[in-house]
């Protein structure tokens, strides 16, 4: 088939995306510099406010405390699926796979029951007299971090899976008979040729708690915002489009500058990758 | 090494517990007879289950949501079967941009996606509330559905297909009743991913929502902020079975192994 064939077949998928994404995207983007004397008149405006920078900065942490948790909670649980679990391992990959499928807002829902006022939480901790009140566990930031984990952990254990699983066994018994230690075998064997799907999984993560809405809205309500729960307000709720379109920007400038960045970060681990 | 197999084996039983236990807890409590969420409940009943059905609002919005789905997915399908198949048979420069292309409503915040759409799209064009809502629809499905449709292709040796048009087949044809049925799978992993991205997406659609079209995340969503009862509760362990049934289709036509290879 020639070129031209190809071209008419991809022609209306291209067309819809420039239509509905690239081309609305753009106009917002423009709308961000609405004076080309002062072409970040409106930025400032913005990031000039405590409330908006605070925000910002939230935001970043929660994602990076976010990543780093899922990190150390898949790496164990992403090699024991790949090397030891044998009969087990549909059924824990099916386990990971469950929640992802799942409505965020069943899975934020869940922590709202369980860190709420009344919640599962509370209630143990009462039982067993470690506190004598409810302890305000909603609406904070370290409800929002717990419910992004929960969230996120699959993306993270799901890809380590598939790229632990290509290590060749070899490999490592034969760094065990020369004497390595386990945390050796890790940091020098496991942790570079796992490095493409700790890539996968970082971003994956890192982007998802960046601009994940419906976990900060639930969880975190208006005392914990973050840029996605912001950019709603601004436009829905106070119709300052203005700033609803600067976070826009921000918004998708952190997210490519995040993926550049663990980009490199990994070819640094394993110039392979 | 035994010891450090033990601490490994109970990391991942904590592990699991996280990942399990909420849902456990949120199920239980959808058949509490009370009206509070307390684990594990008393008295069990399936009140709450009635309850959804009762009143208008989570039957109405799941049915916006299922009309929404299906319109968005036929025209994802439409425009992404045909640019699948291209890419995966091309081998042009374009390819790769193309594809990223395709790929960029993952990668673009859906809250951005859906204030552009809103902007941009649906106010600056004046579009309909249930236009402008299935066309965002059929944004975020794209990507899911040229992916899958790609890597089912993928499994299709050009031969069999070269083989059909020098016996004297179309291209259409030789699509038709040689590629087709074999990515029958393909297509239906992919529109049943597509169907679940849909019915679960709430930041693209929470833009577009407009009187009288609300799905069922967002109609949840505004219910759970105001009502802390087990209603909720019980839809989501309806939704949990959905998902399980879903889950059962994609393992016997693609295999859950998809998920592990990004």
């Amino acid at each position: 088939m020639n070129n031209r064939l190809h071209i008419l077949l991809v022609l209306p998928g291209v067309l819809l995306v420039v239509a509905l994404l690239v081309a609305p995207l753009y106009f917002v983007f423009l709308d961000t510099i609405p004076d080309l004397e002062h072409p970040f008149s409106l930025y400032e405006a913005f990031l000039e406010k405590g409330f908006h920078q605070k925000i910002i900065i939230r935001t970043i942490r929660v994602a990076l405390i976010t990543t780093m948790i899922c990190v150390i909670l898949a790496y164990p649980c992403a090699f024991f699926i790949a090397r030891y679990a044998r009969r087990f391992k549909a059924v824990l990959i099916v386990i990971a796979v469950f929640p992802l499928l799942l409505s965020p807002v069943v899975r934020s829902f869940a922590w709202m029951a369980i860190l709420g006022k009344n919640g599962f939480v509370n209630d143990l901790l009462l039982f067993f007299r470690i506190i004598q009140e409810p302890v305000q566990m909603l609406y904070t930031e370290g409800a929002v971090i717990v419910g992004l984990t929960y969230l996120f952990l699959p993306l993270m254990i799901l890809p380590l899976v598939g790229v632990i699983e290509n290590i060749e066994e070899d490999l490592l018994d034969s760094a065990k008979s020369l004497g390595a230690k386990d945390i050796i075998v890790f940091f020098q064997i496991i942790l570079p040729l796992s490095a493409s799907g700790l890539l996968v999984g970082c971003i994956l993560v890192f982007t998802g708690s960046l601009t994940a809405y419906t976990t900060p809205r639930l969880l975190g309500g208006d005392q914990a915002m973050t840029l996605s729960t912001l950019i709603y307000q601004n436009a829905m709720t106070l119709f300052e489009w203005d700033a609803a379109s600067v976070i826009a920007i921000i918004m998708i400038t952190l997210t490519i500058l995040v993926m550049k960045i663990i980009g490199s970060l990994a070819t640094r681990m394993n110039p392979d990758v | 090494m035994k010891r450090s197999g033990l601490v490994l084996i109970v990391s991942i039983l904590l592990v699991y517990i996280f990942l399990i236990g909420p849902l456990v807890i949120i199920g239980f409590s959808g058949f509490n007879e009370s009206e509070f969420l307390d684990f594990p409940p008393k008295v069990y009943s399936f009140r709450w289950f009635f309850r959804i059905f009762e009143s208008d609002m989570f039957v109405s919005a799941f049915q916006t949501s299922l009309l929404i789905s299906v319109l968005g997915a036929t025209g994802a399908l439409l425009v992404g079967l045909p640019a699948a198949y291209s890419l995966s048979r091309t081998r042009a420069k374009w390819r790769r941009s193309v594809l990223s292309l395709f790929m960029s409503p993952v990668i673009v915040p859906g809250v951005v996606l859906g204030f552009a759409l809103l902007k941009h799209v649906v106010i600056a064009l004046d579009i309909e509330v249930w236009t402008g809502m299935v066309m965002g629809h059929m944004l975020i499905m794209l990507p899911y559905v040229i992916r899958v449709i790609v890597s089912s292709l993928s499994n299709v040796p050009i031969e069999i297909e070269e083989a059909a048009v020098s016996l004297g087949c179309s291209n259409t044809h030789a699509f038709l009743i040689v590629v087709l049925p074999n990515i029958r799978s393909g297509i239906l992993a992919a529109c049943l991913l597509a169907f679940i991205t849909s019915l679960n997406d709430v930041p693209v659609t929470i833009f577009l929502t407009g009187p009288g079209v609300t799905t069922l995340p967002i109609q949840m969503l505004s219910y759970v902020e105001y009502y802390f009862d087990p209603t909720v509760s019980a839809l989501s362990v309806l939704l949990m079975l959905l998902t399980v049934a879903i889950m059962i289709v994609i393992e016997s036509t693609m295999g859950l192994s998809f998920f592990t290879k990004k």
